[in-house]
């Protein structure tokens, strides 16, 4: 085990599949020789040079798109998006293209790509930079999508993205990557995708999250436990498709109550997929019906103390969960 | 013959090359294609076919000249107009004719209709129906070649309406940048749509585009097999030996409207369409050459033409006694991992239905 931050496992992830297999490669902008718009790449180019760490210009559709044709021909390219955002210009690239190709091709062509980069808000650039856009892309078959919040899951995870032989989608998240956590040094360290973690285990209300909501959810879970004496079960989902539903109605069968946290608008969420597929499976184990604490449904404003409040936090957290031990 | 249906480019070495049956087999391929396209208007018009049909005819040079010329490590990418591409790289007609048909036995099995043929074992990578869509995913297969320490390319194809398209832009930008052996083809049928160049598209020419991007660029008379041929292998020459890109326009024009659903009334005249038959023909330009060579004689013109037809209703009878895919079918080719059970890594729920 060592200590990294979140940012460290990524690079840690990258710098090892790199190193393990010829085909693969780094793509972005500022990858290289900036050493990475966030430095998730830092010290990459020095180790591995300039065919495997490459700088892109300023164009999502031309690169992106050239990933997905250099992935048909057996190169396994890890595409860099400086924010998830940018993911609109490029939207065709991704979810024409990487999505549908094996389809359209009667499984002749497959297409393993990664696309990486930070989707989340909250940290005050306004809603063109502040999309999370994960439930987008879930909603496209033949792409699967993968929001670690851990630096362990973020390192397991994005290894076994790259090995994955089909489109992946990873969203990291830039007010994570100076968060530290154990990370495990193996190198053969995956954790499989659509395998969702309890990351706190509980009695009395489930949290469904992923992202950085699992860090407010947890937070929130300690403080109930201490002051309303009510144990809270935390589950990561970890990977949104394929999704691990099985882990959630095991921990709904136990605690009867469920409370979704999500970074997401809630019209057609990941969280409103999550709700539908509980009440298909547990009806008869709820106690009361699912609520949800999501972005407050407005392009993301700017205001820095007001943007703190658009999204989920600590304190909405735990307003909803009192609420949802009650009800 | 008179002097004038000469081909000036005959005498090119790449031509010289070319034995005699190797002529045949240009004009065979370009046979096969508009039999192919004549027997699938009728399969549409039969309602055997459903959604668009983009029709290959008049363009046959165009394809079977640049296809011709591919090697091992030689790749090509096209747009919904696909058919021709489809059979110049060797694929069988009959999974095609099934794949307009919608059955099982097509090549894409069912799946992906007339606008999106596959055929990786010939290096074909589709069949895309986003207008310039395929362009970045040509210039990741030229990309691919190099990175691979192959020497080889990518043929890149899009229609002159596609230049205007952003993402071509950033793709030949990269192709330049990088010096990835990818060539642009423009086959420039003058119309995009109900749309004329001059109606669409700034700028001296298309070809000309290149020029922002210090990329060699060409023209070419694509009614003439042989043109076709010598251009583009001086083009596909720099890209294998210098990984260097080019933009190529290649001036044809289509016979048929844009799609079968075009009535074709509205934006260009009979006459024009009459005149590039009579005159501009691929096929006609073919064997008069050929005719003039002593290739081809009119009995072996015949027995090209009527195989191609046979050819052609084979593929028919192929492809209607052939099954649908069943329900079962539509969520397989989704995910590898899917396809492949044995192998899966992954947990959880893969499909919500
Ligand atoms: C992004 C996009 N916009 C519009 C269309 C509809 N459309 C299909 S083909 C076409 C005309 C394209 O013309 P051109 O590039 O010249 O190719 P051609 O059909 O002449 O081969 C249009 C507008 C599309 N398929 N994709
Ligand atoms: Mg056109």
């Amino acid at each position: 085990m060592s200590e990294l931050t979140y940012r460290e496992a990524v690079r840690a992830a990258l710098a090892e599949e790199i190193e393990r297999d010829q085909n693969v490669v780094l793509l972005g902008e500022e990858v290289a020789q900036f050493n990475g718009a966030y430095k998730v790449s830092e010290g990459l180019l020095d180790k591995f040079g300039p065919d495997r760490i490459v700088d892109t210009p300023i164009s999502e559709a031309g690169f992106i798109g050239m990933g997905v044709g250099a992935s048909m021909l057996g190169v396994r390219p890890v595409m860099e998006l400086m924010f998830w955002s940018f993911y609109s210009v490029a939207f065709d690239q991704i979810l024409n293209n990487a999505a549908n190709v094996r389809y359209m091709s009667g499984g002749l062509i497959n297409c393993p790509i990664v696309i990486r980069g930070p989707a989340n808000g909250g940290t005050n650039v306004g809603a063109t930079h502040s999309h999370t856009p994960e439930n987008v892309l879930a909603n496209h078959p033949g792409v699967k999508v993968v929001v670690p919040a851990t630096p362990a899951d973020a390192k397991g995870l994005l290894k076994s993205s790259i090995r994955d032989n089909d489109p992946v989608m990873y969203l990291e998240n830039t007010l994570l990557y100076g968060i530290k956590g154990e990370v495990p040094d193996e190198a053969d360290f995956l954790i499989p995708l659509g395998s969702a973690d309890v990351k706190r285990a509980g009695t009395d209300l489930t949290i469904v999250t992923y992202g950085r909501c699992v860090l407010h959810s947890l937070a929130a879970a300690e403080t109930i436990a201490k002051e309303d004496g009510a144990e809270i079960e935390v589950v990561d989902l970890r990977t949104i498709r394929p999704l691990d539903i099985d882990t959630v109605i095991k921990s709904v069968t136990k605690t009867n109550r469920v409370l979704i946290v999500e970074e997401q608008k809630p019209f057609a969420s990941v969280g409103a997929q999550v709700a539908f597929m509980i009440q298909e499976e547990a009806f008869d184990h709820l106690d009361a019906p699912i609520t949800r604490v999501t972005t407050i449904d407005a392009p993301a404003i700017y205001s820095p103390p007001v943007e703190t409040e658009q999204l989920p936090n600590v304190d909405r957290v735990l307003a909803a969960a009192r609420r949802a031990l009650k009800a | 013959m008179s002097e004038t249906t000469t081909s000036k480019s005959a005498s090119a070495e790449i031509n010289q090359g070319l034995s005699s049956a190797d002529k045949l087999e240009l004009y065979r391929q370009m046979m096969r294609i508009r039999r192919f396209e004549e027997r699938s208007l009728r399969a549409y018009q039969a309602k055997k076919i459903g959604g668009f049909l983009h029709l290959y005819i008049g363009q046959e040079a165009v394809a079977v000249g640049c296809c011709s010329l591919m090697g091992e490590h030689d790749h090509v990418i096209t747009a919904y107009r696909d058919h021709g591409h489809a059979i110049a790289v060797g694929m069988d007609t009959k999974p095609l004719m099934a794949e307009l048909y919608g059955k099982i036995t097509g090549c894409s099995k069912g799946k992906g209709g007339s606008m999106h043929y596959f055929d990786p074992s010939n290096n074909f990578w589709g069949g895309h129906g986003i207008v310039g869509g395929q362009i970045p995913l040509g210039v990741g297969l030229a990309y691919g070649v190099k990175y691979q320490g192959h020497k080889g390319s990518a043929m890149a194809f899009m229609g002159d309406g596609a230049v205007n398209q952003g993402a071509v832009h950033e793709a030949m930008n990269l192709a330049a940048l990088w010096d990835l052996p990818c060539v642009f083809v423009i086959e420039n049928n003058r119309y995009s749509m109900g749309t004329s160049q001059i109606r669409s598209t700034a700028g001296p020419g298309l070809a000309e585009r290149a020029l922002g991007y210090g990329m060699h660029w060409e023209k070419c008379f694509g009614h003439d097999v042989y043109e076709v041929r010598e251009i583009m292998n001086k083009v596909l020459t720099l890209a294998r030996e210098e990984h260097k890109p080019s933009v190529v326009e290649i001036d044809t024009y289509r016979y048929r409207g844009h799609s079968v659903a075009d009535p074709d009334k509205t934006y260009r005249t009979r006459e024009e369409i009459d005149e590039y038959r009579k005159n501009k023909d691929p096929l006609i330009i073919f064997q008069h050459q050929l005719t003039e060579e002593g290739v081809l004689s009119e009995e072996s013109q015949q027995e090209i033409d009527q195989a191609a037809r046979a050819e052609a209703d084979a593929a028919a009878e192929f492809a209607e006694s052939s099954p649908f895919p069943t329900e079962a079918d539509i969520q397989k080719h989704v995910y590898w991992e899917a396809d492949h059970p044995d192998q899966r890594t992954s947990q959880g729920r893969l499909f919500f239905s």
